[in-house]
């Protein structure tokens, strides 16, 4: 089973993450992180470890395992 | 994606060196009860685990991050020499972790001349903007293509001064807002977007030019292929090689991160066509 | 005879000083009245494996300098003062980075385009940092076809001793003439650690040469390191020629090609009966100002010449105070003070 792992107080909220998920995996916290941003998270389920989240993050901070 | 696969060897070493926060991942106890599951995306060892400057949504950290990948995959990071710009990437060396010098405004292309004709066995790349490359440097650009200069320039055009405030760059589009161009930029006034590349392309000098994007994942990896195909140029020893980047800059175009990717697609990469220019 | 003697002119002089100090990378662009330098170095270097670039622009020339520097080379440019003038971004981020490197000036008549004869209008330029910022550059004024030689070779060793860019002020004068030169059959070029150079991070921590420093107080930090070597320069690195100080009332002052009709000048004087001496700075920054001090003892006249409105002339005056009187006698878009010329000022002076 594949997974991601977000820093997630190293979030900016750009969410190009999330709209390249292919299945719309990745989601927009209600909370804020120490930036104050609403980081974004992994909410788990059918993760393939595409990667396509990774590769659009301009932080670098998302992992992906498989 | 094969290049981005890491060993087990790798995934050990970003335990020990991220720094991974519980609230960020399902939690090292979990990590831990799996079947040893492979890393297959990972920070690129020649990028440094720290934080960057840039804006959210910037596409900077993207390219910053290719050029690491592309460098670790060739194994070449103690032999590359790079020459950061005047611009929003002039702190560029905070994060790569390789040597680099910086150099006056648009004047990058001439600094790497100097470092590659005194150290040819050395890998020599640029990172310029388009105010760098596109207007103060357009001298010293044309002259390294054209003398053939055994280096890689990466360009990332993203149609705005950033670092000073969002003024018109030489790329901006027509009818583009700026903080210089209040009513948009208009052609009769401020002149046609340069076409960079197209205009290298003439010159025999030049072995290996392309344009890509950095907006969506399927842009992304062929933003990847091209710049690993410039450093091969350089490497084979064929000349000059460049990858002109179409990226995004979300705060002085006024769009969210989002708006802006799509807005490359729409409207940049229809005025500067994505793909091989010559090579 | 361990030296030889060959017929050269000052351009050329300066290109061989500069190959025997272990430069092997050259970057000019062409501009009279120091176009043979730029032609000698285009041949030296290929006899001797360097590298030579004729660049697009005197601006990229310095910056391929700069370049040069940074992956621990020793690298020359040349040029003519409206050159000169295009190099002044690259001279402050050189010194800003600490990159030892040599520039020559071979002036001409200015301001703006001007005249392609000698002129010495160039002073403040060399001397006060015609870039921006705080920073000094070390400043060596040859007089002769030797010294060109001679200067140029030191002008490296000093570069790379002090991680600094020097600097050779000559002119027109001295560029084009011819004199016989000797070539020195053994001269000791020092290495200097370049650990600090970009040779790629294999085996060390990746260096980085840089002049932005945004962190709170950096800056400061390192324009205090940077004066605190150029104190040091300045506390070793006085060249200057006295003569006839001890015993005169009047002391002449000129530097460079103006150095030796001065000298001229002096002889005429004193086998007219008057008490002359002169001081030749050799290095222009550091300037030689105790020496000055000195000679105001017994000297209270001077008389500074220069191919310039009065450049130099202002740090005689430095120098001096209001222990002696600063005479001054300038000529200006390629007019050169003559001997006579000089004699003249002498006599209704003393």
């Amino acid at each position: 089973m594949a997974k991601i792992r977000i820093d997630k107080q190293r979030c900016k909220g750009c969410y190009l993450c999330v709209v390249n998920c292919p299945n719309n995996l990745i989601k927009i916290a209600k909370d804020l992180n120490s930036k104050g941003v609403k980081s974004v998270y992994f909410s788990g389920g059918k993760c393939t470890g595409c990667a396509m989240c990774a590769l659009v993050c301009p932080e670098c901070i998302i992992e992906v395992y498989r | 994606m094969s290049n981005i696969i890491r060993t087990k060897n790798a995934k050990d070493k970003i335990r020990k060196n991220s720094v991974l926060r519980p609230e960020s991942a399902p939690s090292a106890q979990a990590l831990k009860s799996d079947t040893q599951p492979a890393v297959v995306f990972c920070r690129p060892a020649s990028l440094r685990d720290i934080e960057t400057h840039y804006c959210a949504g910037c596409g900077h950290g993207i390219i910053h991050r290719l050029i690491c990948e592309v460098i670790d995959e060739l194994n070449i990071r103690e032999k590359t020499i790079a020459v950061a710009p005047v611009g929003c990437a002039v702190i560029a060396y905070d994060y790569w972790d390789f040597d680099v010098s910086e150099a006056a405004h648009g004047r990058t292309p001439a600094v790497a001349t100097g470092i590659k004709r005194v150290r040819p066995d050395n890998i020599v790349f640029t990172y310029q903007g388009d105010g760098d490359l596109a207007a103060i440097g357009t001298a010293e650009i044309v002259h390294a293509a054209n003398r053939g200069e055994n280096i890689t320039v990466i360009f990332v055009n993203n149609g705005v001064y950033g670092m000073t405030g969002g003024q018109m760059a030489p790329t901006t589009l027509a009818g583009q807002k700026t903080a210089t161009t209040l009513q948009g930029r208009s052609l009769r006034r401020e002149g046609y977007p340069l076409k960079v590349l197209e205009m290298l392309a003439v010159l025999p000098g030049t072995k290996y030019l392309e344009r890509v994007a950095v907006n969506s994942a399927q842009e992304v990896m062929r933003a990847r292929r091209a710049i690993r195909k410039a450093f091969v140029t350089q490497m084979q020893g064929k000349g000059f090689s460049m990858v002109e980047v179409l990226s995004m800059c979300p705060t002085y175009w006024g769009m969210t991160p989002i708006q802006a990717a799509e807005r490359i697609k729409n409207d940049v990469a229809t005025f500067y066509p994505l793909g091989l220019v010559k090579g | 005879m361990s030296k030889k003697e060959i017929l050269m002119c000052g351009n050329e002089a300066c290109g061989e000083g500069a190959i025997l100090a272990g430069c092997r990378f050259y970057a000019g662009y062409p501009i009279t009245p120091q176009n043979e330098l730029t032609a000698y170095m285009a041949r030296r270097m290929n006899e001797t494996g360097g590298v030579f670039i004729q660049a697009e622009s005197e601006i990229a020339a310095i910056n391929m300098v700069f370049g040069a520097a940074v992956a621990g080379a020793r690298a020359m440019t040349s040029s003519s003062s409206p050159g000169v003038s295009l190099k002044q971004e690259g001279i402050s981020y050189l010194a800003a980075c600490e990159l030892p490197c040599v520039i020559v000036n071979i002036q001409r008549g200015g301001p703006g385009l001007g005249n392609i004869a000698p002129a010495q209008g160039d002073y403040f330029q060399a001397v006060k940092g015609g870039g921006h910022g705080d920073y000094k550059m070390i400043v060596l004024a040859p007089n002769s076809v030797q010294e060109l030689l001679e200067h140029t070779f030191l002008a490296f060793d000093l570069a790379d001793k002090y991680r600094n860019p020097a600097f050779i002020l000559g002119d027109g004068l001295l560029g084009q003439m011819m004199e016989p030169l000797q070539i020195p059959s053994r001269l000791e070029s020092k290495t200097y650690d370049k650990r600090w150079a970009l040779t790629g991070c294999s085996g060390r921590k990746p260096n980085i040469i840089r002049s932005l420093l945004l962190s709170e107080g950096a800056l400061e930090e390192h324009n205090k390191r940077l004066q605190a070597k150029f104190s040091a320069i300045k506390e070793a690195e006085v060249r200057y020629e006295a003569l006839n100080v001890k015993d005169s009332d009047l002391i002449l002052v000129a530097y460079g090609s103006v150095a030796r009709m001065a000298r001229a000048a002096m002889s005429e004087a004193r086998a007219k009966g008057m008490k002359v001496g002169l001081i030749r700075p050799i290095t222009l920054w550091p300037f030689p100002e105790k020496i000055l001090k000195e000679t105001c003892a017994r000297a209270k006249k001077f008389l500074v010449v220069e191919m310039s409105a009065g450049q130099m002339v202002e740090d005689v005056k430095l120098a001096v105070g209001d222990k002696a009187e600063v005479n001054f006698l300038g000529r200006m878009g390629g007019g050169i003070p003559s001997e006579e010329e000089i004699l003249q000022h002498i006599e209704a002076i003393i």
